[in-house]
This record gives C-alpha cells, structure tokens and sequence, in this order.
C-alpha cells in the first residue's frame, strides 16, 4: 500500500481581515512504501509538522492531491475516512498532554475499541491488547490499569504506537515522537520503529534531529520554508549533501567527536519578518538516482 | 572559582524529604566553562538552581558553596539578592517565559536595571555593544518578545544575564528546545562572552552531550543525584570510565551511526551500567576520586 503526495500545498490566512497569506507547505511530493521510514527534516516553520497532519486529515490541503493506494484520501468523509483511519494512524510529540490524567492508561484503547470493534468479545479484545502491547516491546502486566503519571514517556509513546497497531495500519505519522525523552528510552522507542518497518509498515517519521533521521530512514526529505530543498535515499543525502542548505545543516550538527569548524554564529533561524508571499517552490532535478536537489 | 563542598538538597514532599542532590563536591575555575549532563531527575537542574535560588520546596541539607572565597548564603533568599544578577546569573531554559510579553524588549530591560538602582541610559552603549556581538540588530530593543524566534530570545536573555559581568552564569538547558543552527548560535555566544570576560565561568546545564562537546571545557556527569564522572571534554567523550558515563557517550545516535550497520542499546545499556553500579550494600556514598589528573570517578560495583 503506497501513500502518494503530489504536488501537496498548504495555504494559511494570517489574521482575520489583513488578507495576508502564508504558504506554509509549498508542493511537496513523495511517496511512502510498507516497510519504508521516510523522515521530514527541517527547522521550525519548514512545514514538517503541517505536512505530517494533512497526511492524516487533521489539516485541509489547498492543492495537490494525497492518495493511498491511488484513492485521494484528501475528500473522504464519514465511513470512508474512518476507513482511511484504519489504515493511517498518527502518534504525536507530547505524550504527557495525549493521556487523560484522571483515567488509567487503558483509557485510550476504548475510543478504539467502541469505533472500531464493537462487536468483539472482552476476553478477545484483551487477548489482542496484550499481542499488540508485547509488539511494542511492553508487559502487559506492567502497563494496564496504571495511571499516566506513573509511566515514563517512553513508556507512554510506545502505548500509543501500540494503540495504533491495535487496527491493521500500514502508514504511522510519527512527528517528533522521541523529542521529549531521554537518551536511553529514545533509543528503544526508535528501535521499535525500526523493528516495525521491519514487519511492513511505512513510517512517516517527522524530525528536526538529523542524527534522528539518519539513524532509521531509507529516504530523506529536507524541508525549508515549506518546500522541499533535497530528498532522496538517506545514505545519498546526508553522505553527499548537494544543496548549500542541507550542507550548513549537517555543519551546525553538534558532533561528539569534532568540534565545529567554521567560524561565526551560522544562525539561519527565521528573519524577523516572515516571508508571507512566497512563490512556488523550486524544482527538483536528480543529481543521480534517487537523489533529488532544488535548484 | 566556585567551590562546592559535599552540597545535599532535598525536596520537600507530603511523605517526608526526598533527597536529590547526594554530597557534591567539585570546584569550577576561572575561566572553565563545566557541563553538566544527566538525564532527568538525575539532579542536575537541582545542583544548577541551588547555586542561585532554592525554591520554596527545596531545603538546603548540608554543604557549602563559595564563590571567589566568599561564602553565598544560598540558604538564606534575603542574603542571596546581592549575590544575585551581580555575581551569580541564569539563563532559564524556556527564554520565552523570562521575557515580559507586554513590554518591549529595552524598556523591560531599564525596568529591570532601575529596579536594581542602576542607570540604564549608562549601561545602554554596552548592552548594544554586546547585541551586535551575538549577530542581532540594536532594533531588538524595540521589538516585542512576540517578535523574535527562539533563538534570538534566547541570545537576548543571555546578553541581559551577563550584562553585570557575572562570575558565574549558569545556562539551564539553553539549547534544547532550538533548532540545530540555532543551538549553535546561542552556544556559540556563551563561549565568545568567556572569552571576552564578561563572564568568568559557565554551568552549563544539559541533557545533550554532543552540545557539550562543541562548547565546554569539561563535562561533570550525574545519575540519581550523585556525580558520577568529572574530566575534560576529551576524557570524558573519549575514555569514560564509569559504566553509567559509557552508557551515555555509547547510546547517543550521531550523524553516521544507523540502525542497519549498528543498533544501538536503549534501555537495556542502561540497565547494564546500573547493573555493573548496583553493590551488595545498597545506595552507598561514593565520592570522586581522582583517577588521573582532572579526570575523576565515583567508584561502582564492589568497589
């Protein structure tokens, strides 16, 4: 099952009455196969986020078209978008404000379990709680009737991913998903993404940690200002980044062993004023295969 | 030079005190910018903020803290003040909340001096001067918090906390919530400001070793509340000795490091290293020890 974004634009109104436009994502294509991560890379503002939620219809899109497996996803209503649900699951950056504080940690299978399930039995419905919670490398025993509070957030994330793996995804949008956890348990929530491309899923993984992406994609994505500066497979962009871009931000990764060469600040966050009349995004050309560069 | 010697915290909680600063000892020299690295609840930001203001639920416990050879009364919130902005400074980690959203960036700032007795009108052509140094506009001085990335907050709040020439700053996570290029601004300022003297020494508190090796000078490792391990950068990125330290340095995905050629260990190396710490009597002090010159360790295991 492949999900395909075409030419995928998002278009905000800034204010009330200015008539002021952002484009915050500018046609942006790719396509994300089972069993592939792709990871969206870039600073604040460069869209990422934006594109990871019209993924899953939590946002509209102005052009372009997003399909699954050649159906626009993008005009799905009611049964259909529920279908599209099942198939599609997001898990987010905060996993602290996702759970309800007052209810236990099982909490979140019930939507799940009413919507999509109603039918199964509880003896069974549990069954499959313990099969998809033991995928995500958890105990059971451990997890349910606990309260949020007394789980870490690696813990919590993974439940998520678990609760997304109750239904027979085939595409998770992970944005930012380990950027609130500490080093050990980041690793493990990371190698569990791994483990399940390796099972077939594709994975929509959203970052501003390069070494992050890296680490688990087969393709890259470098967003800037919404639009896509390079993409292609991960080995080819970070091993020979060609776009000035994607160099100085590989050169601003803080390394273990090097120390930063260049001189001088290398701040390229925002400018004061943002930029509202942005054109269309810059067209891609292959430097080689499966090595695409804005030029 | 700051000198800690053998500093307990402990927090105040419904069932009794709950210790999280165990017997610290260490010292800062002039000119030293020290990490601090752990991961939460490991202390650090315990050990940062005792150094300048214990909150309600803190309690000191035992312990002192000299700076240049004077004793801070760090148990007493009145006696701090002097101390305060003048000789001991914060940059917080989230610069968004220390800036007032509904004054302007220089009018907060001369609000903030005349609060202190001092003239903002004489110190304006420094804090200018300093502005620039850090690549931002003399305008930022008119603009609304609102107005600024995150970065350029956080650098703006860096230049107001070292503006008295501190002798010690104490950074709180200051890079985490930025983007790379960004963080790499905003640490590369602490380091020019070192550098000029206009502060003498850096705390810089953080979750994030590979920042740490862009910037300090040498790195001071935390777990459950006691150090762990303190050396130079190189010592400590290249022979770390504790089991705790290595699990650090080894679990971190660099640039270059991929799932495919080498998986890393999560929460399994962690519970390694605890395993090679853990010791048949229990949760035991375990000072520094000076293993080589500048490097020192805690003992683990049986040790």
């Amino acid at each position: 099952m492949t999900l395909k974004l075409d030419n995928v634009s998002k278009t905000y109104t800034l204010g009330a009455f200015s008539g002021k436009t952002l484009r915050a994502v500018r046609n942006v294509s790719f396509d994300v196969r089972p069993g592939q991560v792709v990871s969206l890379i870039g600073e604040s503002g460069s869209g990422k986020s934006t594109v990871g939620r019209m993924i899953l219809r939590l946002t509209s899109i102005t052009d372009g078209r997003i399909s699954l497996d050649d159906e626009d996803i993008t005009t799905l209503r009611g049964g259909d978008l529920k279908g599209y649900y099942r198939k599609v699951q997001g898990v987010f950056q905060d996993p602290f404000s996702t759970y309800n504080p007052i209810f236990r940690v099982d909490h979140v299978f019930e939507n799940i379990r009413r919507s999509y399930f109603p039918g199964v039995a509880l003896s069974e419905w549990t069954g499959r709680l313990e099969t998809s919670l033991r995928s995500v490398n958890l105990d059971p025993g451990l997890v349910l009737g606990r309260y949020p509070h007394q789980l870490s957030g690696g813990q919590l994330q993974r439940v998520l991913i678990a609760r997304a793996l109750l239904l027979d995804i085939k595409i998770l949008v992970a944005d930012e998903i380990i950027s609130m956890l500490d080093a050990s348990t980041r690793i493990d929530v990371l190698n569990l993404l791994a483990e399940l491309k390796a099972r077939g899923l594709g994975i929509v993984f959203v970052t501003h940690d390069l070494s992050l992406g890296n680490y688990i994609s087969d393709t890259t994505v470098i967003l800037r200002y919404g639009a896509v500066v390079e993409m292609g497979a991960t080995e080819k962009v970070f091993g020979d980044p060609r776009h000035a871009y994607t160099k100085s931000l590989l050169a601003a990764v803080p390394q273990l062993h090097h120390r930063w060469e260049d001189e001088g600040f290398g701040d390229t966050s925002m400018p004061v004023e943002l930029p509202t009349a942005r054109g269309d995004a810059p067209k891609l050309t292959a430097v080689e295969p499966d090595h695409l560069v804005a030029g | 030079m700051l000198t800690v010697d053998n500093l307990s915290i402990a927090y105040r909680a419904l069932s009794g005190d709950v210790l999280a600063l165990k017997n610290a000892s260490f010292s800062v020299a002039d000119g030293e910018i020290m990490g601090l690295a752990g991961e939460s609840g490991s202390g650090k930001s315990t050990l940062g903020r005792a150094l300048i203001k214990l909150d309600n639920r803190m309690r000191h416990v035992s312990g002192t803290v000299s700076l240049d050879g004077e004793t801070l009364p760090i148990d007493d919130d009145r006696a701090m003040i002097p101390y305060r902005f003048k000789r001991v400074s914060i940059v917080p980690q989230y610069a968004m909340s220390a800036l007032n959203p509904t004054r302007r960036i220089g009018r907060m700032i001369s609000e903030l001096l005349t609060s202190r007795g001092m003239d903002f009108d004489k110190l304006r052509p420094e804090l200018e001067r300093r502005l620039l140094l850090v690549d931002l506009p003399v305008e930022v001085l008119t603009r609304y918090p609102i107005e600024l990335s995150g970065g350029q907050k956080q650098r703006v709040v860096t230049v107001i906390s070292t503006l008295l020439n501190p002798s010690l700053l104490i950074a709180d996570e200051i890079t985490s919530a930025l983007d790379v290029s960004t963080q790499k601004a905003v640490a590369r300022s602490l380091v020019e400001f070192r550098d000029r003297g206009f502060i003498k020494s850096a705390i810089v508190i953080t979750h994030d070793l590979s920042i740490l090796a862009q910037m300090a000078d040498s790195i001071l490792v935390m777990h459950g509340g006691r150090l762990v391990e303190r050396g130079s950068v190189k010592a400590i990125v290249d022979a770390p000795m504790h089991p705790y330290t290595k699990h650090l340095i080894g679990s971190l995905p660099e640039v270059g490091v991929r799932y495919a050629d080498r998986k890393l260990a999560g929460v399994s190396g962690l519970n390694a290293a605890l395993e090679a710490m853990s010791s048949p009597d229990g949760d035991r002090d375990r000072p520094l020890r000076e293993i080589s010159p500048g490097h020192w360790v805690a003992a683990w295991g049986q040790a």
